[in-house]
């Protein structure tokens, strides 16, 4: 079944007639997306790439049926697109754009919280690579022939670390169900724990691989609630073992300021909650390998 | 983003937090103009960098007459200060600030910060002022009064009052600190900041409770539309290859090991580091090309990289994904060819078109070590790094 896409998925593109968002739409619908039509302010009724574009999301959603969004806006205009779609309805919003300021997230966290949770919108991101459920459909920016299609779930804080995990598990022939990133930011849309319950209740996943880095509460919250909650194995990774304190390592959230942030800590909280913890990022592969080998159908089979 | 001590107050003051009367300068003489300008009996002449622990460091200097702000401020400008703060190497002082300085009752504290677990903003208060706040979290964390900010609402008057009558102050005093609270958080708020140190909060004998120091970083992300603080940035204060690094739109951090490393993306490069030492090396840098890995770019991460003296050898991890491999190889000869590099240097490619650029490299005539895997990648570059003579920048 995959988390959050598919191939039915209906999806529009805000920033679609833009060199990145034309660029990026076009590698979706190639791999085969179900993109149905563009929102920028000013362009609407012409068409982009053979679909409709629209000047609000709430024309475009009534026009298309379009459920789900991805933002292709400069970080100055962002927060707005984002609430835009909710505003319009739109029930799963990711946002690749890097350098929104982060108060303009604390207050886009905020507009969210106005629907009841039944219908609050998922928000993804932002200052991330976007979904990919191989096999099915991408959301985002990532290269998508280096996924194989399985039953691994993915959440990764980085892009390129993400990819770096999908090809070494490639190369071991273990698939992906759907990769999420929830982006580098230190006020994200979703959590890794938001995702965690998702994979949990997803029937085509059956082991999910968490990659975070250093800064902030998510991979401790997430642990704990893996404690508590997950029936399938989780494998954790920490990026910035060797980052120094206080200095912002790139992602305006991977910064060492508080007690908990550090990679070291967070490693030995995610063991302690019964996580399988790779040793080093070139092991991701062997290790997710070695924990789907423990399973106790596996074990039967053999 | 930092600013330095004058500037925060400068903005606070704007907002309508009480300051002690202040001004900057650039030189002795200007400091005893400055003193003059300001009129009062007592000075303080402090040191402005980008770091706490001055006092402790000899950076705060009280004057009582404009000879001893002169040689205040001559013994402290254009030399570094180190603090416990700084490192070993401290910063440069090039500016001092002269402060009247007035007798005070009582310090506090008061603080400001974005909560990433609440999401929001979180005031921070405690009659334990003049320390860390983390030594007064340790010893007595019920001294610490916190409210959090509504982002729809902003910080009401209720929330600062509830502050204030722990603090331990007259009603006229509360008042003040009130106002003070308010205030400050209004700059925090529009000016875009992610810290807010006011350490310590003063009561003064007027009964108005005022910034005596304060301490301010505002978010990188936001500058584009923060103008006036965009324009307080002083690369003095910084590790001038990551000043230098910031104007080619480089994300660079220097540290102190021995293998340069050039990598795109945050977490990818931060994995790279702890790959290389677990291979049993030293990273000497955090360097993320971001998605924009062309002929330019790299040869201007190479030079920044090699300019580190201590490095002896880099390496150039870089998951082509809208790259693609061959893009950058192409882009690593070409940067090679304007480059003089005289260590050994690893490259790493993966991700789209890799044959295509594997094949450049190993065509290109030049010297590279080439790797497959991330794990290949950093063993070569330790040996490559254990074998190579130290580089001369």
């Amino acid at each position: 079944m995959s988390i959050l896409i598919d191939e039915t998925t209906p999806v529009l593109v805000q920033g679609m007639t833009g060199d990145k968002g034309t660029f990026h739409a076009k590698e979706m619908i190639a791999y085969g997306t179900n993109v149905v039509g563009g929102v920028t302010p000013g362009k609407g009724g012409g068409t982009h790439l053979d679909r409709p574009v629209f000047n609000t999301v709430k024309e475009a959603v009534k026009a298309t049926g379009g459920t789900t969004s991805i933002t292709f806006v400069a970080p100055a205009f962002c927060a707005d697109a984002i609430m835009e779609a909710a505003d319009a309805g739109v029930r799963l919003i990711c946002s690749i754009t890097d350098g929104i300021p982060a108060q303009d997230m604390m207050r886009v966290k905020r507009y969210l919280m106005r629907y009841p949770k039944d219908r609050r919108p998922m928000m993804v991101g932002p200052n991330c690579a976007g979904i990919i459920s191989p096999g099915k459909a991408m959301l985002g920016i990532m290269p998508g022939h280096i996924y194989l299609q399985g039953k691994v779930g993915i959440i990764s804080r980085s892009g390129t670390l993400g990819y770096e995990a999908a090809s070494q598990m490639k190369a071991k022939n273990i698939g992906i169900s759907t990769s999420v990133g929830i982006g580098g930011d230190p006020i994200n849309g979703s959590s890794f724990l938001d995702h965690l319950a998702l994979f949990e209740e997803d029937p085509e996943t059956e082991a999910v691989l968490m990659i975070g880095e250093i800064g902030g509460p998510q991979e401790a919250e997430a642990s704990a609630w893996i404690k508590d909650n997950m029936s399938k194995p989780v494998i954790g990774f920490v990026a910035g073992l060797t980052a120094p304190k206080g200095r912002r390592m790139g992602h305006a959230g991977a910064i060492i300021s508080a007690v908990g942030d550090s990679a070291s800590e967070k490693a030995e909280i995610m063991r302690s909650c019964g996580l399988t913890v790779a040793p080093n990022p070139s092991e991701f592969g062997s290790t997710v390998a070695g924990v789907l080998a423990k399973r106790p159908e596996r074990r039967a089979a053999v | 983003m930092d600013v330095h001590e004058y500037q925060a107050k400068e903005l606070l003051a704007s907002f309508g937090v009480p300051v002690p009367k202040g001004a900057v300068a650039f030189s002795p003489d200007q400091a005893v103009y400055a003193a003059t300008e300001l009129g009062g009996w007592n000075w303080a002449v402090k040191a402005q960098i980008h770091a706490g622990a001055r006092g402790k460091a000899g950076g705060i200097k009280l004057c009582k007459t404009y000879h001893e702000v002169r040689d205040a401020a001559a013994l402290l400008l254009g030399k570094r200060l180190v603090t416990i703060q700084t490192g070993p190497e401290g910063k440069p002082v090039q500016r001092v600030y002269i402060e009247v300085a007035e007798p005070f009752d009582r310090e506090l504290y008061l603080g400001y910060v974005l909560d990433r677990k609440a999401e929001r903003i979180r005031v921070i208060a405690s009659q334990r002022g003049g320390m860390e706040i983390e030594e007064i979290a340790r010893t007595e964390p019920e001294a610490i009064l916190q409210v959090v900010v509504e982002p729809a609402v902003g910080l009401q008057a209720f929330q600062a009052r509830e502050l204030a009558f722990q603090l331990g102050l007259s009603i006229k005093q509360a008042q003040s600190a009130v106002s003070t609270i308010m205030n400050a958080y209004r700059a925090f708020r529009d000016c875009d900041a992610i810290m807010l140190e006011i350490n310590p909060l003063v009561v003064a004998k007027d009964d108005r409770v005022l910034a005596l120091d304060a301490k301010m970083s505002f978010d990188d992300n936001a500058l584009f539309r923060r103008h006036n603080v965009a324009d307080m940035h002083d690369p003095s204060q910084q590790d001038p290859r990551e000043a230098q690094a910031a104007e080619h739109n480089l994300n660079y951090i220097g540290l102190d090991g021995e293998i340069g490393c050039i990598v795109n993306g945050a977490g990818l490069a931060m994995a790279t580091m702890d790959m290389i030492k677990h291979a049993g090396g030293t990273p000497a840098n955090f360097l993320d090309v971001g998605g924009g890995a062309s002929p330019e770019r790299i040869a201007t991460a190479l030079k920044l990289v090699l300019s580190d003296a201590k490095v002896r050898a880099v390496l150039v991890n870089i998951f082509a994904g809208i790259n693609r491999c061959d893009w950058v190889a192409k882009g690593v000869v070409q940067a090679c060819e304007t480059v003089d590099v005289k260590v050994p240097l690893v490259v790493r490619l993966a991700g789209t078109n890799v044959e295509e650029g594997q094949k450049i490299l190993a065509e290109s005539g030049l010297k590279l070590i080439t790797a497959d895997t991330l794990a290949e990648a950093a063993e070569k570059a330790v040996a490559a790094c254990q074998g190579s003579p130290r580089a001369a920048a």
